[in-house]
């Protein structure tokens, strides 16, 4: 089966390294680098915003793009997170830690430096994984049912909701919302309209870029108008200043392979964001670290640990999206749901069926990175000067180019309107403390969830117990039901620590406040 | 407590956002309810279009009671760093920038559009005056007509009347 992967790869970097292919996937890499580095904006509103330039493309150049947008964002994104304490994309709020105060004394571009190569070589692992773990993750997929697929759903949704951010409840509130959602429109079974509120041009469905600008796009403009202080950190970047000396290279090569170690281990797991897995890999450095005082005054461990477990994530995440149609988070989401439009249904067949575009995704991978480095080599500068553009001037811009693309994608006003309303009701909910992205996930799901959901039900004769007498999917219903026990015991053991504490605070002040007399 | 320190401040402060939070959940729940009961329900083994809408509602009432009911009052100390006022400058412009936009994109055409939504949503920012909106509103048309009229021939008049 190996060699038949290596046979498949060399194919694969034949479709990859097509003049045509390859011009869409440098435009990618340097559109999302371009975009990654302007304050405010992420990967998600990257991907989102060129979205709609894919809907008239090839299948394969139009993923080719999106990937390198991805991943050009994802550096960006590094690039404000270092420089200018500016986490753009949720998983860079752990670099930010070390990456600026490194930033302050003068050694930004190590940082960066070693952001770069922490990347490239974690995204290598993941993509050697991923050749090997595909065929064989394959394999079993075949033997899933509509139950099974129902099960893992349930535990990528459970996974995403909970373990991204913040409160678990909050997490599950907002995926049911996705999916609410997702349902909305013209019901494949019956063509009875659904939660349209009476208007033929809901009938379609939501449009998924007009939901991801808004939650995305248009919400954070609302929360970071007159309140995004960039202030330029006057730092010069040069070339030199990138290459990190065998010291330091030495310093960060084992936290850049346990972070790897971490990533790659995450991202199998459906549904566990990129983010937990930063943090994940910066805990257990400073906790091995003999120095753990360095954290967050400017460790190169803590940079390099947190962005090769999230690179690594992100390479090992396309297995489940490509082989299961299972995204892991937001960001797989929508090309998960860039796939659907194109007409391509990913699942076990998807690499047998569209072998060229499965293994050319990988190829481009490699691709992509290495072109990604040898872009920020020269554009340094320009990124840096980038990062400087006021919010003031950034967000009118950047509302027009989201009011012109989500037009674009069905030459449709209405859907420029929905991208406002899901921008309110996105800054809303982020007002009330939730984190916004499992709703894409449930949006993406949704249909699919219903579908196998009346399926299983449809084949067992409404007999529920089908989800746990089949094995595969009782493993997945266990695992859930594991996710949600521990997210209890968390909880309750959350309060009672923090009653503790209180007490002992009190008790503290109490006799602090005896001492003096 | 004070009381007087601002609209919506004294409000959450009291009692806390995720009550709010989780009211907001629980009404979300009860309409996706009554919409899914309006359709066909029907039974485990033929499921009609009302189940899987009246399922996730009542996952929705579930969690929003849970949050609500889980909801601590906020801690005062570590509050004290986040109080900022609603933005509503920011969010009317914006709003009406992108209202604009839809409704000159189809009484008057794509240019009048990109300007209405550049001008108006950088009024939103109180460091632009009307001088710097203008120029970037020009600037962007400018690139509007380029990039999306000429380059990518996009489906959108430059001019029209309805």
């Amino acid at each position: 089966m190996i060699e038949q992967s290596l046979l498949n790869l060399m194919q694969g970097f034949g479709v990859a390294l097509q003049p045509h292919n390859l011009m869409w996937s440098f435009f990618g890499v340097l559109i999302g680098n371009l975009i990654g580095v302007l304050p405010g904006m992420g990967a998600l509103s990257a991907i989102s915003m060129l979205l709609p330039l894919t809907y008239t493309m090839h299948p394969v150049p139009a993923i080719l793009m999106l990937a390198g947008i991805f991943y050009g964002s994802q550096y960006g994104g590094a690039i404000g997170a270092i420089l200018l304490n500016l986490p753009c994309h949720p998983p860079h709020a752990v670099t930010c830690l070390d990456g600026y105060p490194m930033t302050l004394a003068g050694k930004g571009g190590t940082a960066l430096g070693i952001t770069m190569i922490s990347s490239f070589f974690a995204a290598s692992v993941g993509i050697i994984v991923m050749i090997f773990a595909s065929p064989l993750l394959v394999s079993i997929a075949f033997k899933f049912g509509p139950t099974e697929l129902f099960s893992i759903m349930l535990l990528g949704l459970l996974a995403g909701g909970t373990m991204s951010k913040g409160s678990a409840l909050k997490g599950v509130a907002m995926t049911a919302m996705g999916l609410l959602i997702g349902i909305a429109g013209t019901d494949v079974n019956s063509g009875v309209m659904r939660l349209t509120f009476g208007l033929p041009e809901l009938s379609d469905k939501v449009e998924l870029v007009a939901l991801a600008l808004g939650l995305f796009g248009v919400a954070e403009f609302l929360r970071n108008v007159n309140r995004m202080q960039v202030i330029g950190s006057g730092t010069k970047v040069r070339l030199r200043d990138m290459r990190p000396s065998i010291a330091e290279l030495k310093q960060s090569f084992m936290p850049m392979v346990r972070g790897t170690a971490i990533g790659t281990l995450f991202g199998a797991m459906p549904g566990t964001g990129p983010t937990i897995t930063t943090f994940i890999a910066y805990a257990l450095e400073k906790k091995i670290s003999k120095t753990p005082d360095r954290f967050g005054h400017g460790a190169l461990e803590g940079v390099a640990a947190p962005e090769a477990s999230s690179h690594s994530k992100t390479q090992v995440d396309f297995i489940p999206t490509m082989s299961l149609g299972i995204p892991g988070d937001a960001v797989m989401a929508l090309i998960l749901g860039a796939l659907l439009i194109q007409g391509i249904q990913p699942g076990p067949q998807l690499i047998s069926e569209h072998a060229d575009l499965f293994w050319g995704l990988i190829a481009s991978f490699w691709i992509g990175n290495v072109l990604l480095v040898i872009l920020n080599v020269p554009l340094i500068g320009i990124w840096v000067k980038l990062l400087r553009v006021p919010y003031r001037y950034l967000y009118p811009s950047a509302l027009f180019f989201i009011a012109v693309g989500v037009y674009s994608t069905n030459n449709s006003l209405f859907e420029v309107g929905e991208v406002l309303v899901f921008g309110i009701a996105g800054a809303i909910f982020a007002a009330l403390d939730f984190h916004v992205a499992p709703i894409l996930l449930g949006y993406v799901l949704g249909p699919m969830v219903e579908e196998y959901f009346r399926r299983a039900l449809l084949l067992s004769h409404g007999n529920m117990m089908v989800f746990v007498t089949r094995p595969i999917s009782a493993t997945f219903v266990a695992c859930s039901a594991l996710l949600v026990l521990l997210q209890v015991f968390f909880w309750a053991r959350g309060s009672f620590t923090k009653r503790n504490t209180e007490r002992r605070l009190r008790e503290q002040r109490a006799s602090s406040e005896r001492l003096p007399q | 407590m004070n009381i007087k320190s601002g609209f919506p401040l004294p409000f959450a402060k009291r009692y806390g956002k995720d009550l709010y939070a989780g009211a907001l959940i629980f009404l979300f729940g009860i309409g996706a309810i009554s919409a899914g009961i309006t359709y066909n329900i029907g039974s485990l083994s033929r499921m009609g279009p009302g189940f899987f809408p009246v399922a996730v509602g009542a996952i929705l009432v579930l969690v929003g009671l849970a949050i609500a009911f889980t909801s601590k009052r906020p801690d005062v100390h570590a509050e004290a760093k986040e109080h900022l006022p609603p933005e509503w400058r920011g969010w009317i412009c914006i709003a009406a920038g992108v209202l604009a936009f839809v409704v000159l994109g189809k009484y008057g055409g794509l240019l009048p559009a990109t300007f209405a939504i550049v001008f108006i949503s950088a009024l939103g920012d109180r460091q632009n005056n009307v001088k710097d909106a203008l120029i970037l509103a020009l600037g962007m048309c400018v690139i509007c007509t380029v990039v999306f009229w000429w380059a990518l021939q996009l489906q959108f008049p430059l001019f029209t009347w309805g």
